[in-house]
């Protein structure tokens, strides 16, 4: 099936296109057919599979010329990683490109021979991440020639480099698709550390100290796990001549084979920093100092998903072992202490990131724990979130351009000052934690996989960090409605064009499927579950349903229904109580010397009780022990 | 309609006063007294208040804080006047900052008088206060049967830029 | 089938009657409190009296936005209570709760006056406190029948309250903090107390603040009927239990709102989080054990 070969190339073609054109504006229609070609092949794809009859599609069995493509592939990137780390003065990081590449040379020339594998796999998992990359990478693109311009604009002090970064997304378009689609682990690792390099680089677009500081962080964390995914490949490779991922869960979980135990927790582990999970979590924060399109793009729709996507993989090899004990505890206490790390923040993309790094967590726990209800719980997450927080990232960056910060505690009466952004936000927010969103069933279901399978610590987190989770977003929505105390005027949006198409789509996607949560779960989740594990478990049960259904309605139509009553309804509008002392419309009262002063509302921030930074550097020794202790407790209990 | 007198709720506001009749109206809602067997309940609160409970006389200063409070009041409404200071403005009467006693600034229903008002008096202001509160209610339901489907006087809304001017205008106006 | 009418005739009930019901406790607490303190008291209907005078007075509003969030609060309350009462299930019935709680946190916080604000904010607060107690209600209520179905409770022998006394306890700790009981009555409180002016009605007079109340009384009746779930069993007489326990826990909320001042949010969330995962983390720790 050519589509697979086409959705891996032409990106990779298109970003040297881009990357070539100098002319903003022909560049723009470049960067917009490139990315409706992309919708366009997954959408291809997407129907050849369905007709197939949705099994599995096995490409690509002899591929003697691709293997040598990827060797070089994997050589280069590593030159230009050492290149970079020199340039820089950051000498020891490219150790962790130069070893793992080195070693995996030395094992496809001068290993075991191989079994003939499919090098191109696409079930259900994949084609899901498929999906998500294409049609979220595309419209973010679409956003992102936009926001490009907005940005140029505003931050002259920059070099502009558009056509770099936009090919750099294409370019990791590219590795993300042949990341989902291979079958391979070699190829798989290759696709893998091309995304940690296109965010290295994204990153560090700016140029200015912080952001190269930043961007060495995200790189030097994910190399590491890099490494730990190589020497994970290898000594799968040697011990069962075969480098198949759908092989390693088939022979741990069918054939239990013990050796499979070592190449899946080092796999996992990979993982976890690609997710960035504690105690790597600090190079996801670092990371929003890049443009808001790659924010949106890589650091929190799809490339970290690429960890979870590995883990879900895993998990029914992960159920009931060491790892999944592992990687449940580290997802579930990420959860909880990123979730209380927002409370503090009120920049609004650290809040996003913190967000981010926390439902990671939970996506990872829910993958930890490998039974069918959580990995169904895992893939709900990962859509909805893939969504919302993309219509997030890509809302607060085009309010950002607008209000000239991106501080929550600006944003005060933003529905009344820019209504349209403001909605998309809300929809946003509201998909990511309110009843009766995809969020909150996912939460549900992990719930119960977690009281099913004993876990008590996880119960704990996930029901303590809802809380906290919830009080972040709701925080951040209450500023949103609330009546401006500034002039209450409307600002000029100046969201451009292709800006709005994206964020209308995002909208209207997340707004979809909530709708049609009950049906994507029985169309689309409970067959992969059934491939995953060969057993259907009817996970969310009838009467829920129903009352799902209910609740969807309520929430909807109570608050539309009683707003048309409301607006008709005669109402004597009063002044707000500021003890008598309101001058008359409610943004300024009377001061001690009798003057009007201006009145200003800011949130709960709880810095001074939650202290963020020592919360953090707590979780992240806490992390780190318990890595190293149950690593070494695999590793050992493996050799 | 209803018997809204069974549910007076107070505001009590202190002006330009010794404070002795503010002490006389805190201690006439303690237990001691216990005026919440009337369902007096002191709200402090103006959107929820039904008798607007002003002790003290008033000043340039304080005048427009009663005027507001009394706008933000919502119909019916009954000021109570406790104490001499808040009648007519007793030994402060001829200082140079003061406007005088509450009815200077807004229309006053019930008199009580009293150097400072004495607990009794001042319960007995309350339930005379009710009475008429219970009148204005009924008088409120009469006009709003009679008014039936008309269009409103249209209603300020403080909250658009376009209206702001006009609630300047409207600044100051009783709605009573 | 059969079952099927009971329920529903049970969410019909709690529609029509929990305001009646609700009034009538609202109005023994202000007369139990008042005999408490040594006084007469309010009479048993006052809360009705002032519910009537409140839809009686002029509509007043700060913010238009007001009446239609706040409907939607009181309805989506019903509806949670209504879910509750049919027997729906337990874990989704809370996170209807939680969305409930939000909305009166916008109706207080939309208007942007400074008093309102301030307690909106700690309306949140209190939400973070009792969240995890009431979501792990339902986890313990899992364990002990093995579903989220409010009907399980009909079908076992013995009463919950057995196996799920630490539950218990953080349920009723979380309920004096969503019930706004002192001392955790940071975000308003009832009657003769204050704090910030009136908290989060600071800024609903009139018809918005009768719609308030009327919510009010849905959810106490809501929240007891919870406590019910741990009492009742197969057998009838652990309906007279339940109530018996309910009036119980109903006297013990009046006195310690009457013999406690109000604390700071921060010990507020301390202690109920403590509380909570004290409780109910060592009752789930030892159910899951013997499990």
């Amino acid at each position: 099936m050519p589509v697979t070969v086409f959705l891996i190339l032409f990106p990779l073609i298109w970003a040297f296109v881009i990357f070539a054109i100098r002319d903003n504006k022909v560049r723009g229609i470049a960067a917009y057919i490139g990315s409706g070609t992309i919708i366009a092949a997954v959408g291809v794809l997407f129907v050849q599979w369905l007709r197939n009859g949705r099994v599995p599609i096995k490409l690509f069995y002899n591929t003697e010329t691709a293997d040598h493509f990827i060797l070089a592939g994997e050589i280069v990137l590593m030159l230009v990683v050492t290149y970079l780390c020199f340039k820089y003065h950051k000498y020891w990081i490219s150790v962790l490109s130069i070893v793992p590449t080195l070693m995996l040379a030395y094992f496809e020339l001068m290993g075991p021979e191989l079994h003939t594998i499919p090098h191109i796999y696409i079930d259900h998992l994949s084609m899901l991440m498929c999906l998500i990359v294409g049609i979220i990478g595309g419209m973010i693109i679409v956003y992102a020639v936009g926001y490009m311009e907005g940005y140029a604009h505003h931050h002259p002090e920059f070099e502009d480099r558009r056509n770099y970064f936009l090919g750099l997304l294409f370019f990791f378009l590219s590795a993300m698709f042949g990341f989902v689609m291979s079958e391979s682990l070699l190829w798989i690792d290759l696709f893998w550390e091309t995304t940690s390099v296109c965010s290295f680089l994204l990153i560090g677009y700016t140029r200015t100290d912080e952001a190269v500081h930043n961007s060495f962080r995200a790189l030097w964390m994910n190399l590491a796990g890099g490494v730990a995914l190589a020497v994970g490949i290898i000594y799968f490779g040697y011990q069962s001549h075969t480098v198949a991922f759908h092989d390693l869960i088939d022979l741990s979980t069918q054939m239990h084979m013990a050796y499979c135990v070592l190449p899946i927790a080092l796999i996992a582990f990979a993982a976890l920093t690609k997710a960035a999970q504690y105690p790597f979590s600090t190079w996801l924060i670092g990371a929003m100092v890049a443009p808001t399109p790659s924010s949106a793009l890589l650091h929190s729709a799809t490339m970290v998903k690429a960890g979870i996507y590995v883990l879900l993989r895993l998990a029914p090899a992960m159920a009931g072992t060491l790892t999944g004990t592992m990687i449940t505890f580290i997802g579930g206490f990420t959860f909880f202490v990123a979730s209380i790390i927002a409370i503090g923040q009120s920049d609004g993309k650290r809040v996003l990131a913190f967000s981010t790094i926390s439902n990671l967590g939970l996506m990872v726990a829910c993958a930890g724990v490998g039974a069918p209800e959580t990995v169904w719980a895992g893939v709900l997450l990962m859509i909805f979130h893939a969504v919302s927080k993309s219509l997030l990232f890509q809302d607060v960056g085009a309010t950002e351009n607008a209000i000239g910060t991106r501080d929550i505690e600006d944003m005060h009466g933003l529905l009344y000052r820019l209504p349209r952004l403001a909605t998309f936000m809300f929809i946003g927010i509201a998909g990511m934690f309110l009843a009766p969103f995809g969020m909150l069933i996912s939460k549900w279901s992990a719930l119960r996989a977690a009281v099913d399978e004993s876990n008590i610590l996880l119960v704990l987190f996930i029901v303590f960090g809802s809380a906290t989770t919830s009080f972040y977003w709701t925080k951040w929505m209450g500023k949103l409605i609330s009546r401006s105390h500034e002039t209450g005027d409307r600002l000029k949006d100046i969201t451009r064009r292709n800006e709005v198409v994206s964020l209308t789509v995002h909208a209207v996607l997340m707004i979809l499927l909530c709708i049609l949560v009950p049906f994507i779960s029985k169309v689309y989740v409970d067959p992969l579950l059934i491939e995953m594990f060969g057993k259907y478990e009817d996970v969310l049960p009838m009467g829920v349903l129903y009352t799902m259904i209910v609740v969807i309605a309520f929430v909807f139509l109570v608050p539309i229904f009683s707003y048309f009553i409301g607006r008709k309804m005669r109402a004597n509008v009063k002044l707000t109580y500021m003890s008598g002392i309101n001058t008359g419309d409610n943004t300024m009262f009377v001061d001690s010397f009798g003057e009007p002063k201006r009145l200003w509302l800011s949130n709960y921030y709880f810095r001074s009780f939650i202290h963020p930074h020592q919360l953090r550097i707590f979780s992240q020794i806490l992390t780190t022990a318990v890595l190293l202790v149950m690593m070494s407790m695999i590793i050992g209990g493996a050799l | 309609m209803g018997k809204v007198k069974k549910s007076p709720w107070l505001l009590h506001y202190d002006g330009s006063s010794c404070n002795g009749c503010d002490i006389e109206v805190l201690a006439t809602l303690t237990p001691v007294y216990d005026a919440e067997r009337f369902g007096v309940v002191n709200t402090g609160d103006p959107l929820q208040a039904d008798i607007l409970m002003i002790t003290g006389g008033i000043n340039q200063q304080n005048a427009p804080v009663v005027k507001q409070l009394y706008d933000q009041m919502p119909r019916p409404k009954v000021v109570v006047a406790v104490g001499t200071c808040a009648c007519s403005g007793g030994v402060f009467r001829e200082c140079y900052n003061m406007l005088g006693g509450a009815d200077s600034t807004v229309p006053i229903d019930i008199y009580v008088p009293g150097c400072a008002a004495r607990p009794e008096s001042i319960m007995d202001g309350i339930m005379k206060a009710v009475e008429l509160f219970q009148k204005r209610s009924d008088e409120h339901d009469q006009y709003e049967k009679e008014h039936k489907g008309e269009a409103g006087p249209v209603d300020p809304n403080i909250n658009t830029a376009r209206d702001k001017v006009k609630m300047q205008e409207m600044k100051g106006a009783a709605d009573a | 089938m059969n079952h099927t009418i009971f329920y529903a005739i049970g969410a019909v009930l709690y529609i029509v009657g929990a305001p009646f019901l609700g009034c009538l406790m609202d109005g023994a607490e202000r007369k139990l409190s008042a005999r408490m303190q040594g006084r007469i008291g309010p009479p048993l209907l006052q809360p009705w009296y002032d519910f009537v005078k409140l839809l009686n007075k002029q509509v007043v509003t700060v913010d238009r936005a007001q009446f239609f969030i706040l409907t939607s609060y009181l309805v989506l309350m019903v509806m949670s209570g209504a879910m509750f009462f049919s027997g729906n299930d337990l874990l989704m019935t809370f996170f209807v709760l939680s969305t409930t709680g939000t909305f009166l946190y916008f109706a207080a916080i939309v208007p942007s006056s400074p008093y309102s604000s301030m307690a909106a904010s700690r309306e949140l607060i209190q939400e973070v406190c009792y969240e995890p107690a009431v979501l792990l209600l339902s986890v313990g209520f899992y364990l002990a029948t093995g579903t989220f179905n409010a009907r399980a409770v009909f079908s076992q022998n013995t009463s919950l309250v057995v196996f799920l006394p630490g539950f218990l306890a953080s349920y009723l700790f979380a309920m004096i903090i969503k019930l706004r009981i002192s001392p955790f009555d940071v975000s308003t409180s009832h009657h003769a107390h204050q704090e910030l002016v009136q908290g989060v009605t600071t800024e609903m007079g009139a018809r918005n603040l009768a719609l308030f109340k009327l919510a009010e009384w849905y959810e106490m009746v809501f929240l007891y009927g919870v406590v019910a779930v741990f009492i009742l069993n197969s057998s009838l007489v652990s309906v007279l239990a339940a109530i018996l326990v309910d009036l119980v826990i109903f006297f013990c909320f009046v006195l310690i709102d009457n013999t406690n001042a109000r604390v700071k949010w921060e010990n507020m969330l301390g202690l109920s989080w403590a509380v909570t995962g004290l409780c109910s983390g060592v009752n789930l720790l030892i159910l899951m054990m013997i499990r």
